[in-house]
């Protein structure tokens, strides 16, 4: 039970991850809420099933088109509804979450509430310690190592990593310096938008489509950034595991109660604030601000 | 001259709110609201069941109340009933309030139609729900009938009897791997949503199961619409169930039997699993679905009576699916309101209900006779069993739906069997086979 319990934590915990690292980006750098970052991943997963069985691509190369249309849409929209209110924390929220609603509606109006899905890229499943787990699960898993990896590598061995990093600590000084802080912000958006698209493009074969989809995970990730420290990388990878884990605990521990996983994860993250309020590592985030 | 003018005036003014507060005066048509979740398969399912029935009678001329004929308009509602309760209630109201409509079809999750029940029953409108199974809608009938006796369940049977024709397909399935696999003993995992109508099922499944010779292994409660159950799958498999006794009625039943499939997990599937339900299910699984087993109430070129086969094959020609439950909106209106109507020959509900309540007929899936509780009180509750409603078991077997059960069916030791003409038997998935099989 153990070994399930640690191979089930880790796959939900990289997908968790895959979403809340690109959330805390986006905050990290330009202090966007986007609640819409999860409305993002559902629109890229519709685009996958579009490609996918309306036009008829491979699924690889569906997932490629989906993961640059809706990066770009995602900056149309940054530019259109979230750029000339960045100032304002608040409008900011209220208009994301408009954003995400207006984005489900269209969804349901154009592929109506039918669940749907989309094949695996891999299709088949491996015994690890005679669990068995999808090839999708452990290509998720990796995906989100390899995402991480080249997140850091873009911020730490770059000039615009170095950009968005010194916009993040300090925008009125890294604009002083000549950057262009406004660029930085909307590139990263790109980056943010685009990090949720490539989750749903992992995790969409695992999953069924819905333009509902965006709620659940949406909660979840707010969960996981809350706990790890807003803004926080390291913090949302690291809370996004844990919460896997605890999720897949309340599973084999208490079957009966499978339902309230989500609750249980929640409950978690209250006591952790409750004994920490700015995260795990929220401190270590604001001291390298 | 100027008083004349304000006079005419205020008349005129008087005549448009009247006119505008009592649209039915004078109208010739019946209106019937259809409510359910429209931008999901189930509301769908309401409508289009609903639309057949306008069409159809319409198509004759309408109904005879009294001396003249009325034609029926439907009205839509979307309850949005899977996302937001209020917003069923408020359609419901809207439909009561603006609309006035005159009956009442449709409703879905039960949470939502116990809510929508008593508003109906504030405006003392007939309500034929065609969707939701627990008891309660029904109980509530014989313990305050004066309030609720405008409530008529019109499918599915509640869940006491869902939950017993699982049972007997259950032990159907069971008698099968016992002979085939010699299985001495079958193992049972429970997975249910969690949903209302669920719970009392589940009490009795844990109840009833040992006394069928099988053995209860755990019970799972996943989200109704949880995307990934692998981590209960590999709970079960833990267990060494042989069988899953599923009750789905939302969108879990398709990671759920997805999931099951892809993974191979070594044990049947058998129980409700609404979405499997749909001729989508196959798509939406990637084909993972096979040899999940559910109940059912209309599969294509299976016949429960004479009814059945032209119900089935009009609407898979209008609307290029096979109906699942919800649509049987056709047959509470065709079947139900309609007669009722022309017997009372009035569209007075206080009129209707004894006829309702007491009528015996034949509809595309069964014969429809309402229930009375052991104190003799009416319960607007459908009778089960053989004679009456018995539903279906059915099987996807290789990218099509095929009915397996009744299959000589007998309801008691002297009973006649029943089988049902379309039934095909029921199959093994190879990998359970290939696990057990010694």
């Amino acid at each position: 039970m153990i070994l399930d319990i640690i191979i089930s934590g880790l796959i939900s915990g990289s997908i968790y991850a895959l979403l809340a690292i690109g959330f805390s980006l986006i905050f990290g750098v330009a202090r966007i809420i986007n609640i819409a970052h999860t409305a993002f991943y559902m629109v890229a997963s519709y685009c996958i099933y579009f490609g996918t069985h309306k036009l008829g691509l491979h699924p690889i190369w569906g997932m490629m088109a989906a993961v640059i249309l809706v990066t770009l849409f995602g900056l149309i929209c940054y530019k259109l509804f979230i750029d000339p209110i960045r100032e304002h924390e608040a409008a900011v929220l209220i208009g994301t979450i408009a954003m995400a609603i207006a984005m489900q509606e269209i969804m349901l109006l154009i592929f109506t509430g039918d669940y749907l899905s989309v094949p695996s890229l891999i299709g088949g499943y491996l015994k690890i310690f005679d669990v068995k787990v999808f090839y999708q699960q452990v290509l998720t898993f990796g995906m989100a190592l390899l995402i991480l990896a080249a997140l850091w590598a873009l911020l730490m061995k770059t000039r615009l990593g170095l950009a968005i990093r010194s916009t993040a600590e300090d925008r009125e000084v890294a604009n002083l310096m000549g950057m262009n802080e406004s660029r930085v912000a909307m590139i990263t958006m790109g980056i943010s938008v685009g990090l949720a698209a490539l989750t749903g493009a992992v995790i969409v074969p695992l999953t069924t489509l819905s333009p509902f989809m965006w709620m659940h995970p949406l909660i979840m990730m707010m969960a996981v950034v809350v706990l790890g420290g807003l803004g926080s990388i390291k913090g949302s990878f690291v809370g996004a595991y844990i919460l896997g884990f605890a999720e897949a605990m309340v599973v084999f521990l208490a079957p009966m109660g499978a339902y309230l996983k989500g609750s249980v994860a929640l409950s978690i993250m209250i006591l952790v604030l409750l004994i920490r309020p700015e995260g795990l590592f929220g401190v270590a985030f604001e001291e390298e601000r | 001259m100027k008083k004349t003018t304000v006079s005419w005036t205020v008349l005129l003014g008087v005549c448009f709110v009247m006119a505008m507060s009592f649209p039915a005066w004078g109208a010739k048509t019946i209106k019937i609201g259809v409510i359910g979740p429209m931008n999901f398969v189930q509301g769908k399912g309401h409508w289009n069941g609903a639309v057949m029935a306008m069409e159809k009678i319409n198509a004759r001329g309408g109904i005879q109340v009294g001396n003249k004929k009325m034609k029926i308009k439907l009205v839509k509602a979307d309850s949005n009933e899977f996302l937001n309760v209020m917003d069923a209630t408020n359609a419901m109201e809207l439909i009561l309030t603006r609309d006035k409509v005159d009956f009442i079809v449709g409703g879905f999750r039960s949470e939502a139609v116990l809510a929508m029940q008593d508003i109906a029953m504030d405006y003392k409108k007939i309500f034929i729900g065609c969707g939701a199974a627990h008891p309660k809608l029904c109980l509530r009938v014989a313990g305050d009938y004066k309030r609720y006796k405008y409530f008529f369940r019109g499918t599915p049977f509640n869940s006491r009897y869902l939950v017993k024709t699982c049972f007997i397909q259950m032990a159907t399935v069971g008698a099968i791997l016992k002979k085939v696999l010699n299985i001495p003993k079958v193992k049972v995992a429970i997975v249910a949503e969690k949903a209302m109508w669920v719970d009392p099922m589940i009490k009795a499944a844990q109840g009833f199961i040992p006394k069928m010779g099988m053995e209860v292994v755990g019970t799972w409660r996943p989200s109704a619409v949880a995307t990934d159950v692998t981590a209960e799958l590999s709970a079960v498999q833990r267990t060494g169930a042989h069988m899953i006794f599923t009750t789905f009625s939302s969108s879990v039943g398709i990671p759920f039997a997805r999931q099951a499939g892809e993974l191979e997990v070594p044990a049947v599937q058998v129980g409700i699993n609404v979405e499997a339900q749909k001729d989508g299910f196959w798509k939406a699984t990637q084909g993972m679905g096979n040899y999940v087993m559910t109940l059912n109430t209309y599969c294509r070129d299976v016949e429960a009576n004479v009814l059945t086969k032209p119900f089935v094959e009009t609407y898979i020609k209008r609307f290029g699916e096979v109906p699942t439950y919800t649509a049987d909106t056709y047959a509470a209106i065709v079947y139900n309101l309609a007669p009722a109507i022309e017997q009372a020959g009035t569209l007075d509900a206080d009129k209707l209900i004894p006829i309702m309540e007491t009528r015996e007929y034949l509809s595309p899936g069964g014969t429809v006779g309402y229930l009375k509780d052991a104190e003799g009180r009416h319960l607007h509750d459908l009778k089960w069993g053989p004679g009456y409603l018995t539903s279906l078991g059915v099987q996807w077997q290789d990218g099509k739906l095929k009915g397996v059960w009744p299959n000589r069916w007998k309801a008691s030791k002297d009973a006649p069997a029943i089988t049902y003409k379309g039934i095909v038997p029921y199959k093994i998935p190879p990998w359970v086979i290939k696990k057990y099989k010694k």
